[in-house]
């Protein structure tokens, strides 16, 4: 019976710091001016920049995973789908003509990151 | 001074004097030591100074001579991207195999039922645990790695899922072989599942190994529109011809092209004639002919004659490197039903995560003896069933089809919205000149009312609308100069607004215009008036000649329907398509052409600037509307349209109002286009149903819903089957989009 008990506190513990862990985290801004390296690694650093409306900015992206989840990145509202050679450095150029914050993952919608327009 | 030395290919290096040249440019740059170039392997090599010199200094060296340096990731080339593919493909392929076999052996060492046939060895608990180490920590290793940098950036994805779930099975089951007694003692049967941890990462690696070699065949078209670039271009410089790569080609280079060659760039033919096979870029089967001052499309070929061209647009401006940018850009963007998608995968991972640990505690605690073994196995099954991935892939690959396939018959989609748009359109609204009628109007009857014969007739209308400025005028004069018919000269010649012209020839005074022009004048139209009204009823503008105050013939002139407009307008009719056409003509002459081609609802008289407000009226109706166009003077109507589809012209591809451009100019694409975009939506909702109807009833089921009522498990094993499936299931589905045929040959888009 003790064990149940133990079980069941160590669970509901082990479900409450998933859901602290992957979906309460906040996320660090960064403010970009011309251009910006991105590192593809387990996900993106730093996977929110914020960039200037109406100025081209480059997001330089370095994919350091193998995993294949990562090989390509879509930026859907600004139309691309880039390929990403392993430690290779892949410039996208965006000039963004509306605020916003616009969603980026990769090819498989399964890593995330933003770029917020002011 | 910090020395470096670095080796890069260069590309074009096809002789001993290009090593020099190079070499030499490389040399000079302020800070290389020492440069050397292999003929042999296409590479520098060069020592220099990095404080000093840069990549960009090196490559500006490179082009400076002519050629390309391929340094760093932005140059780094398709062929290299492949073979980085295919070693990829190599090593999964490898370890697929290992996981599998060492896999295969622990299952018949310990599955019952058929571990009783298996050598005693096999049976070992510790025989076991040494098979299946390399399998988790080796051909797993990936796994692992995703798993650790996703946890530093706080989030998860089926790695994860895959990593928590084999390393529960493999850490239990090596617990048990280690310290089998310690497990007996607890009172739990000591029962490894090395099979389950080596066989989920085997399948889960077989699954990621076909979706690779599958995926890589949604991204065929624009590989193969990449490929269609000629790589050099024969240009005349000095009198001489030289063959020169097509990087190398300015605008207004001359360039020869004989029988059976690629056109390198677009350009206008200023010699020579020949016919061409532009199917490879508009998709259109016949080759067209060309001659003197025709337009030539880069990447087309040739077919018969040699002709030499003036280079108009190179590089990026080239109609080819258009379309690449087009259906590349469509590719990237996002379609709205994805949103869902979207919406359930960020949310994903973790929930499942959080299922598989309810499962452990609810089996543990409420679950039939043996309770932990249950527990264990219904949550590995739980974590390894899911399968995010499908849901991502689900409409990306069928956007990714479906827009390839466009570009290859011509249809030019901007982006997935525009793609997922158009299968809802209930209207079609075409601009009647230009886009149903070739926008050319032609000389269609001649009709002498006298002894004067047609010649006769068409040499005066000819002269004297030599001097109009009218853009009827032109059709009557191009008719005149096709009979090769010698003009006479004009004395006094007078436009009269609204009416016509006149003008003295040979002494005789000759008018010639329109009704109004001959009630002003008093000249009777007699008995004609009847010729004149059945002709007006059938789309055609009269004109009316008279000599010295007597009507002496009738010129008819009607901008021609294009071919392909019957068929096109039929196909979208099957389609259970409302078609309505707009025109600024007047109500007869519209009436008689929408007739002909058994259009009900016909919008005339209607100036350019209200077109966009009647799109919207009928928009109002709660009809969701296209607008067919040139994409010219259209534009406002183009973009008020929920589609706007222009017809392509010229070598003008990105036409910026229009969500669709056709660049073949073939009506029957508007329906093809359809056809397409109802296919591709189709195939993306199949996806979707499959992708998230497969995690809604499997998660249950792997978490024991089924149990208390049927006594249905699943057993992790297949658990990574079906997972493994699920996601190659959906990229197949969307590359079947490619076998289906969206031809917009009537006879086959029906089916």
């Amino acid at each position: 019976m003790v064990d149940k008990i133990i079980v069941t506190i160590i669970g509901a513990a082990a479900i409450m710091f998933t859901y602290w862990f992957f979906l309460m985290k906040k996320d660090k801004e960064v403010l970009v001016s011309d251009s910006v390296d991105i590192v593809v690694e387990g996900g993106y650093s730093p996977n929110v920049v914020s960039i200037s409306k109406g100025k081209t900015t480059k997001l330089n992206f370095i994919r350091k995973d193998q995993n294949t989840c990562l090989e390509e990145v879509v930026l859907p509202d600004f139309k691309v789908r880039k390929y990403l050679p392993l430690n290779q450095k892949v410039t996208i150029e965006i000039t963004p003509q509306k605020n916003g914050e616009f969603k980026y993952s990769c090819g498989m919608n399964m890593f995330h990151g933003k770029i917020i327009v002011r | 001074m910090s020395e470096t030395k670095k080796t890069f290919s260069i590309k074009g290096i096809h002789c001993a004097s290009c090593v020099v040249l190079l070499e030499d440019s490389l040399n000079k740059v302020d800070g290389v030591l020492k440069a050397t170039v292999n003929l042999a392997t296409e590479k520098a090599t060069v020592v220099y100074d990095s404080n000093k010199v840069t990549d960009q200094n090196l490559a500006g060296a490179v082009s400076n001579v002519g050629y390309k340096a391929l340094i760093g990731g932005a140059e780094k080339n398709e062929s290299d991207e492949k073979s980085e593919k295919q070693k990829e493909l190599r090593d999964l392929k490898i370890k697929v195999v290992v996981s599998l076999f060492l896999g295969g052996l622990i299952l018949w060492g310990s599955f019952p039922g058929l571990m009783e046939t298996a050598p005693t060895i096999l049976q070992s608990f510790l025989v076991q645990l040494i098979l299946s180490t390399p399998v988790q920590f080796w051909a797993g290793w990936g796994f692992y790695r995703a798993t650790v940098l996703t946890l530093k950036h706080r989030t998860a994805n089926m790695d994860t899922l895959v990593a928590i779930g084999t390393t529960v099975a493999y850490g239990y089951s090596a617990f048990i072989a280690l310290f089998p007694n310690i497990v007996a003692t607890i009172g739990i049967e000591p029962a490894p599942y090395f099979d389950v941890a080596a066989i989920i990462i085997g399948l889960i690696l077989l699954g990621r190994y076909f979706e690779a070699k599958a995926k890589a065949g949604t991204s065929e078209a624009i590989k193969k529109l990449i490929g269609l670039q000629a790589r050099t271009a024969r240009v005349v410089r000095n009198e001489k011809e030289v063959d020169i790569l097509i990087s190398e080609v300015v605008i207004g280079d001359i360039i020869r092209v004989r029988p059976g060659e690629k056109i390198p760039v677009d350009g206008v033919i200023v010699e020579g004639e020949s016919s061409i096979d532009e199917s490879m870029v508009t998709g259109e089967s016949i080759p067209v002919d060309k001659s003197n001052g025709a337009n030539v499309i880069g990447a087309t070929i040739n077919k018969t004659g040699t002709f030499t061209f003036k280079a108009t647009k190179i590089g990026q401006e080239t109609m080819l490197a258009q379309i690449i940018k087009l259906v590349q850009e469509a590719q990237g963007s996002k379609a709205p039903i994805q949103r869902l998608a979207d919406l359930v995968s960020s949310y994903f991972v973790p929930a499942v995560l959080m299922l598989a640990i309810a499962t452990f505690v609810v089996w543990y605690i409420f679950g039939a003896p043996p309770a932990l073994t249950f527990a264990l196995l219904n949550t590995i099954a739980v974590l390894i069933i899911a399968c995010p991935c499908a849901m991502g892939l689900a409409t990306p690959t069928a956007i990714m089809v479906g827009t390839g396939k466009g570009a290859e018959q011509g249809i030019l989609i901007r982006d997935a919205e525009s793609l997922e748009t158009a299968h809802k359109i209930t209207t079609i609204i075409f601009d009647k000149t230009g886009t149903l009628t070739r926008g050319q109007p032609e000389v269609t009857d001649i009709i002498s009312v006298n002894s004067m014969s047609k010649d006769e007739l068409l040499i005066l209308a000819g002269s004297i609308e030599k001097g109009s400025e009218h853009s009827l005028a032109e059709s009557i004069v191009k008719k005149a100069e096709e009979e090769k018919l010698a003009l006479s000269k004009v004395e006094g010649f007078q436009a009269i607004a609204g009416h016509g012209v006149e003008g003295i020839i040979d002494g005789k005074k000759i008018m010639f215009g329109n009704r109004r022009l001959m009630e002003k004048e008093n000249i009777a139209v007699g008995a004609t008036n009847n010729e004149i009204e059945k002709m007006e009823t059938n789309g055609k503008t009269v004109m009316m000649l008279a000599i010295d105050g007597k009507l002496s013939g009738l010129i008819a002139v009607a901008d021609v329907i294009k071919e392909s407009a019957e068929d096109g307008l039929a196909a979208l009719q099957k389609l259970g398509i409302e078609v309505v056409m707009i025109t600024g003509d007047n109500q007869r002459t519209a009436n008689a052409i929408g007739n002909s081609l058994g259009i009900k609802r016909i919008l005339a008289e209607v100036l350019p600037d209200q077109k966009e407000a009647e799109v919207r009226k009928i928009q109002a109706e709660g009809k969701i509307v296209a607008m067919v166009g040139d994409g010219i003077n259209d534009a406002p109507a183009l973009a008020a349209a929920d589609v706007g589809i222009a017809m392509g012209s010229g070598t003008d591809v990105a036409i910026e109002a229009a969500d669709i451009t056709l660049i073949n100019k073939d009506l029957r694409s508007v329906a093809a286009a359809i056809v397409l975009s109802q296919k591709t939506m189709r195939t993306i909702k199949q996806n979707l149903f499959w992708a998230f109807g497969y995690n809604i009833i499997l998660i249950p089921v792997a978490m024991g819903v089924l149990y208390p009522f049927f006594g249905i498990l699943l057993n992790p094993i297949f658990a990574s089957g079906a997972m493994a499936t699920s996601s190659i299931s959906v990229v197949l589905n969307s590359l079947l989009l490619k076998q289906k045929k969206i031809d917009f040959k009537i006879n086959k888009l029906i089916n």
